[in-house]
């Protein structure tokens, strides 16, 4: 087993990735692969959009991408199948993978600028940063941190005044099994703070794991957070409410549920501002934002009303027909 | 537990079985080469077939006209490798089930069942997700080596745990040899879970893609330590054909025939586990091969060693080519896991035998 060929191509992968920083990139690249989420939003913020050939599954915003070809999920990637697209430059996060495919593609003669994935505020910039050079866009670049900087510093000024910080639990739904919740250096986590929330698991552990019934009692959220996507898999608002280690919890008693579009809230992209502002609308944390979220509240109420009202309405004929 | 009776053929009809398996054998082999040209000149990157007989005209150090460079590259450095690595891979898991299937004489046997497979899955999972905090010094000294070579170490090591368990004075007993595979199994297993409790988001993702196998990862440096780690299963299994024969009627009788059971059957055990084990580390978890291929030539030719271990190895190579061009090429430009194809492939096969075993076993 020799290691010299594993040399070779972590040699052409750093030799790839001074050439990216040197804008040695076949300039500027004509068709471009993304194969994350937020770098994709980049791509589409700096007009820079008609260059796409392909995205991975983690690419959903905007719904135009959607309508790209599919390369996989980013950490799943076909060396062959990406190549058939005849990129100029594929465009990963740190965490894509496999590690060999990548190989495979730089052995091919396409560059993959390794751009780090870090769900700050700072690794933003340094995303928006890193994929304006790749695209010879600095100009562009520097106009959308702007924005970006913009947006944030709107919804901390919105959000300065609020006389508490809620307490929210985010949870994750990845299938069957235990649902994952979110600890620190979590996409989750940096937009609850500057949405002015406290992520009740900040403390408690980092990344994304499962969370006993009885550590979610103990964490007592506020406010529970959901995608609109996993409400779904999660069996909905009253089901996931009613949960015995969600019902007794404050957030369970005062049924404050906030679902928001998956993309928007997981991507960490240049819409980071938008979501931020949502999301902190939902809280109530932000100026004039409290009488919403009571507001809320009582929508929740009256639909909860309505619901049980319509089961006692839609029960007698069900007696009728058991006892015909 | 037994494959059937064998019956006993005269002369004639043996004369004419062997004629006709070695007929199967050359059509296996012609197989083979058809299934390995498709699985070169088939993929996502449209390639000319005149390009792709260039390439591999160079390849065989004949004249070659000019090819674009792209797509020799696709030929040379993805293509090529990846069916290497797929015909020895599907020859491997084959052949080390047809040989568990023999020495244990029960049709359902699969080196998984003494472990093989859960140890290295542990391993490689203690890899993933230990690999930036418990396992760190490890992990970093092996880079990208850790995980192959924790798969086929964990394959090994549970090999001859359980082994030993089934050893006394010398002596090995299949039966305990099955039960203390099951039990490893399943420590295997729950250490195997522990560690995806532990697993955040990313790690799992890389779990889950693992465990149903791919053949990604054929770069030449994994073709070329593959095939240095099956050389020896693939050329001495065959070889222990009238072994395993002899061993179909029975342990005792075995050895009234000469054979020497008690030294034989670790030298069958380590071959198998060594060709499941490299296996594992280079493709992660492919079901089904192992158990599936060596039936089928077991239903069309009988039971009969001489033929089934190099016939596995054949169409276990085949199999695989077929399943993993299915798997690159059905969902471009992504890929699906391997494992999912032979799996559909394999599991309604292994009912039907279940319930015809069922059938036949009252």
């Amino acid at each position: 087993m020799s290691l010299s060929p594993a040399a070779l191509g972590a040699a052409l992968l750093a030799l790839v990735a001074v050439a990216g920083a040197e804008g040695l990139v076949a300039n500027p690249p004509q068709r471009i692969i993304s194969v994350d989420g937020a770098l994709t939003e980049i791509v589409y913020a700096l007009d820079a959009a008609d260059r796409l050939v392909g995205v991975d599954t983690t690419s959903l915003y905007p719904p135009a991408a959607e309508e790209l070809p599919k390369v996989g999920y980013k950490r799943a990637l076909s060396a062959e199948g990406l190549l058939s697209l005849s990129p100029d430059v594929l465009l990963a996060t740190d965490d894509a993978g496999p590690p060999e495919v990548l190989k495979q593609i730089v052995l091919a003669g396409v560059p993959v600028p390794m751009i780090p994935d870090q769900p700050t505020v700072a690794g933003l910039h340094e995303k928006i940063a890193a994929v304006a050079d790749v695209l010879d866009r600095a100009g562009a670049a520097v106009e959308l941190s702007a924005a970006v900087d913009a947006a944030l510093g709107e919804a901390r000024a919105a959000t300065a005044n609020a006389s508490r910080k809620p307490r929210v639990l985010f949870l994750l739904h990845v299938g069957s099994g235990n649902d994952l919740a979110a600890g620190r250096d979590t996409a989750a986590d940096t937009l609850i703070r500057l949405a002015g929330g406290e992520n009740v698991l900040h403390d408690a552990f980092q990344s994304y794991k499962p969370l006993s019934a009885e550590a979610a009692l103990a964490a007592a959220p506020e406010v529970i957070l959901v995608t609109e996507r996993n409400l779904k898999g999660l069996g909905g608002e009253d089901a996931l409410l009613a949960r015995p280690d969600l019902a007794a919890t404050p957030a369970g008693q005062a049924r404050r549920l906030v679902s928001m579009d998956g993309p928007l809230l997981l991507a960490f992209g240049p819409r980071l501002g938008e979501a931020v502002a949502t999301l902190a609308r939902h809280l109530g944390t932000i100026q004039g934002g409290a009488p919403r979220a009571s507001e809320q509240a009582s929508t929740e109420e009256r639909r909860d009303a309505a619901a049980r009202d319509a089961g006692r309405t839609g029960s007698p004929p069900a007696n009728a027909v058991t006892t015909d | 537990m037994s494959t059937g009776a064998v019956a006993i053929p005269g002369h004639a009809n043996l004369l004419k079985r062997h004629q006709l398996q070695q007929l199967s054998l050359f059509a296996l082999v012609a197989l083979v080469c058809v299934v390995a040209l498709l699985s070169i000149a088939i993929g996502p990157v449209n390639i000319p077939l005149a390009d792709v007989l260039r390439t591999l005209a160079g390849v065989a150090g004949l004249p070659a006209g000019e090819v674009a460079p792209q797509h020799q590259a696709v030929i040379l450095s993805i293509r090529l490798p990846r069916t290497l690595l797929g015909l020895l891979v599907g020859a491997g898991l084959a052949v080390a089930g047809a040989a568990m299937q023999g020495l244990f004489r029960n049709p359902l046997a699969d080196p998984s069942l003494i472990g093989v497979s859960a140890g290295g899955a542990l391993a490689a999972v203690s890899v993933i997700v230990l690999g930036g905090t418990g396992l760190a010094m490890v992990t970093d000294a092996l880079g990208s080596f850790a995980l192959p070579l924790a798969a086929f170490a964990g394959g090994l090591v549970t090999t001859l745990v359980v082994y030993r368990l089934a050893s006394s004075d010398g002596r090995t007993s299949v039966t305990t040899l099955l039960l203390a595979g099951i039990a490893i199994n399943a420590l295997c297993g729950a250490g195997t879970g522990l560690l995806t409790y532990l697993a955040d988001d990313q790690q799992l993702r890389t779990l889950t893609f693992w465990s149903m196998g791919s053949l990604s990862g054929a770069t030449w440096p994994a073709v070329g330590s593959l095939a240095a780690l099956m050389t020896p299963p693939l050329l001495a299994l065959p070889l222990l054909a009238r072994t395993l024969n002899a061993l179909l009627l029975g342990e005792a009788e075995a050895g009234h025939l000469g054979i020497a059971v008690q030294r034989m059957q670790p030298i069958i055990v380590a071959l198998a586990a060594l060709a499941v084990g490299a296996a594992v580390a280079v493709s992660g978890i492919i079901g089904f091969v192992g158990l599936v291929v060596p039936h089928l030539l077991r239903l069309a030719q009988g039971p009969d060693h001489r033929f089934l271990l190099p016939g596995s190895a054949l169409l276990g190579g085949a199999l695989l080519l077929l399943a993993d061009l299915l798997a690159r090429t059905l969902v471009t430009p992504a890929e699906l896991p391997i494992g999912i194809l032979t799996a559909l492939l394999g599991g309604p096969f292994f009912l039907a035998l279940l319930l015809r075993w069922r059938r036949t076993a009252l």
